[in-house]
């Protein structure tokens, strides 16, 4: 077990290629966080260099007390499961298994034994003698995992895991990962684009955007919180409704639309407003919003209704009985508004009343 | 397997008629000839050619009891081993190199093939003017350890000097194998081993040379089929099978035996007797080493 610290930590590919860019994180023993982003941006460079298989430009990681910038992969005391695998091919799944425990030397009864422990959590014990080829995905996948349990490392280290399984197995070998963590308390660092998998797993959530970190924090805080638009639309599914509008006073004027703030208000002027699809609700009268109703898409469970107010897109929620109406109107609780600076992106809560949407010319309301 | 796109011809004759030059060029310059050396093998002619009688196995039951033959067998399993091991662990040994090179990596591979594009018997001229005794190069350096080269007066000295030749000009295309075997290693298993806590040279023996074993079962049989036959202008441009038969392999004994000697019935046993050894080789390519080396 350890924690791990992550100061100042950037990555310059040859070329000139920034990947990742001023990463601060103070991992604590034991914990499961997850970096998550969209392809490309910086979060399998940031893991290994965290794994000694890229060499750290900038800044320092401490494994434990310990800086580890020199230290070689194997020394780090660390495990990594890859996106495709990796298992050796031409040993078996023992072989596989033992592999970095002979490597240490570590005595056979103790290798027999780890390796015993290990197959019969990940119930692969009956594999035991055959060659990866001949193994299903799911499988490997437990192989692959099994490989870093045997090593009982301080850390463990994933890499889009279960990106390669089907959507189902994705799910039961989720819960088993989480499951396998909590029982060993080893502290890990999973990377994935699956903003499900990301908020299933992790005790802490690390979004990243185009080799920065835009937010930290556990799954619910970014759920509800999120620090940036960039998160508001990554995390949640359906991605929450960004549209642009005013705030005037006590009033929030979108596009054709006005809804009162009830006190709410943030800021003034023109802003960028978050909406979750299910906090949107459908009401009656001359209330809320008029709803273009474009199309429904049924889940079962639930209903996505997408349509316009004005000429910006939203979608809403709506349990799967709802009764759609001919003119649709919609409405929010002004306690479920997230307002967002339209120059950076950035979140304005009520306590940061100087946000950047003050000092931007506001455009003249569409009424 | 055979997922792959196929194409579907409307015209029955078309593939023949587009096969038609290659395989009228198989028939005349080697399926021909080879059944002729297997006829004339069983047969024996008059000096003069004017008569052929059939003699059965005679000519091999001879080859059987030939001491020059049976010692020529043995020299030739000794250069095909020594040529088949040089050029091939030479080969890897730039692969692995050239492998691990970031920068300039398509610079070496470049320079690394050039030999192979070279004629064998130019790379015979070549080595042969090198180790020349009175005015090569390397013997003057050899000269200072004691060594006194002459290829033409000492055999030990004429079968080092093909041995050389030949691996020289097989080490490019070792090396070529090896390379695309070494670069279709996952990086990943190399990567895990690393965390495994395996060292470069541990990584090597235990991931890349376990998984490079098919490239090198076939290296290992093009490499003693090559030996076997195409070092023919090798020998004829440095040693002619000299001196005192010390570098007269099998394929250059069926060329002295039949086209010198002219006692075609022996030599065309001895290519028969060749192109068996070929076949086997082949066969075990297939059979069995192609089956064995799966993961
Ligand atoms: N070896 C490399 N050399 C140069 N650029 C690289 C290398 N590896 C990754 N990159 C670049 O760094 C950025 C981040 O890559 P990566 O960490 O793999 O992203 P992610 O895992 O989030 O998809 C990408 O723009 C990628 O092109
Ligand atoms: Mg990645």
């Amino acid at each position: 077990m350890a924690s791990i610290d992550i100061e100042s930590v950037g990555k310059v590919y040859t070329g000139n290629v920034r990947a990742v860019t001023d990463i601060n994180l103070a991992i604590k023993d034991g914990e499961f966080i997850v970096l998550v982003g969209p392809s490309g941006c910086g979060k399998s460079t940031l893991l290994r260099m965290l794994a000694g298989l890229e060499t750290i430009s900038e800044g320092a990681v401490k494994i434990g007390a310990r800086v580890v910038n020199q230290v070689e992969p194997a020394d780090r005391d660390i495990a990594m499961v890859f996106q495709n695998y990796a298992l050796y091919p031409h040993m078996t799944v023992r072989q596989n298994l033992e592999y970095g425990l002979k490597n240490r030397k570590t005595p056979k009864a103790e290798i027999d034994a780890r390796v015993a422990e290990a197959a019969r959590m990940l119930e692969i014990t009956q594999y035991l003698d055959r060659k990866p080829r001949a193994l299903s995905g799911g499988q490997r996948q437990r192989v692959a995992m099994g490989r870093a349990i045997v090593r009982k490392p301080s850390v463990f280290l994933f890499d889009e895991p279960l990106s390669n399984l089907d959507a189902k197995l994705r799910v039961s070998m989720r819960g088993e990962i989480k499951r396998l963590q909590r029982r060993l308390g080893t502290t890990s660092i999973y990377v994935t684009h699956d903003q499900l998998e990301a908020m299933t797993l992790a005790d802490r959530l690390v979004v990243l955007n185009g080799g920065k970190i835009e937010q930290v924090g556990s799954p619910l805080e970014v759920y509800h919180t999120p620090a940036s638009t960039f998160v508001a639309s990554f995390i949640g599914s359906p991605a929450m409704n960004l549209v642009k509008a005013e705030c005037q006073g006590d009033k929030l004027v979108i596009g054709p639309a006005m809804i009162s703030l009830n006190g709410y208000a943030p800021t003034s002027g023109a802003v960028t407003v978050g909406m979750r699809a299910e906090d949107l609700r459908v009401v009656t009268g001359d209330k809320g919003m008029p709803f273009a109703v474009e199309y429904v898409e049924e889940l079962g469970s639930q209903r996505l209704v997408h349509g316009v107010v004005g000429d910006q897109s939203l979608t809403i929620a709506l349990s799967g009985e709802t009764e759609i109406p001919a003119n649709m109107r919609i409405d929010i609780d002004p306690a479920k508004l997230h307002f967002f600076a339209q120059a950076d992106g950035k979140r304005i809560s009520a306590a940061d009343r100087s946000g950047a949407a003050a000092d931007a010319p506001s455009p003249a309301p569409v009424a | 397997m055979m997922d792959t796109k196929r194409t579907t011809f409307q015209n029955k004759w078309l593939p023949y008629v587009l096969l038609a030059p290659q395989l009228f060029i198989t028939l005349i310059f080697f399926i021909w000839p080879a059944g002729q050396a297997v006829k004339s093998s069983f047969e024996r002619e008059d000096p003069f050619g004017f008569s052929t009688v059939f003699v059965g196995l005679q000519h091999y039951a001879r080859l059987m009891q030939d001491p020059n033959y049976l010692d020529s067998f043995l020299r030739t399993a000794v250069f095909a081993v020594a040529v088949t091991v040089i050029s091939m662990l030479l080969g890897l040994l730039f692969a692995v190199a050239v492998d691990r090179l970031m920068r300039s990596a398509r610079v070496y591979t470049t320079l690394l093939v050039w030999p192979y594009a070279v004629a064998p018997v130019v790379a015979g001229v070549l080595w042969f003017f090198l180790f020349n005794s009175s005015t090569g190069i390397l013997p003057y350096y050899l000269s200072f350890f004691g060594i006194k080269w002459d290829h033409n007066l000492n055999g030990t000295h004429a079968m080092i000097l093909i041995i050389i030749a030949a691996a020289w000009k097989q080490i490019s295309y070792n090396f070529l194998f090896f390379l695309a075997g070494l670069q279709s290693v996952p990086h990943t298993l190399m990567e895990a081993a690393a965390i495994d806590g395996s060292g470069p040279i541990k990584r090597f023996f235990d991931i890349s040379l376990p998984l490079l074993s098919p490239t090198t079962f076939f290296l290992f049989i093009v490499n003693v089929n090559y030996t076997m036959f195409d070092t023919f202008s090798i020998v004829d441009a440095t040693t002619n099978g000299g001196p005192a038969q010390s570098t007269n392999i099998l394929v250059y004994k069926v060329y002295q035996d039949g086209y010198l000697g002219l006692n075609l019935g022996s030599s065309s046993a001895q290519s028969v007797l060749l192109m068996l050894i070929v076949i086997v080789l082949i066969f075990v390519q297939f059979r069995f080493v192609e089956r064995r080396v799966q993961y």
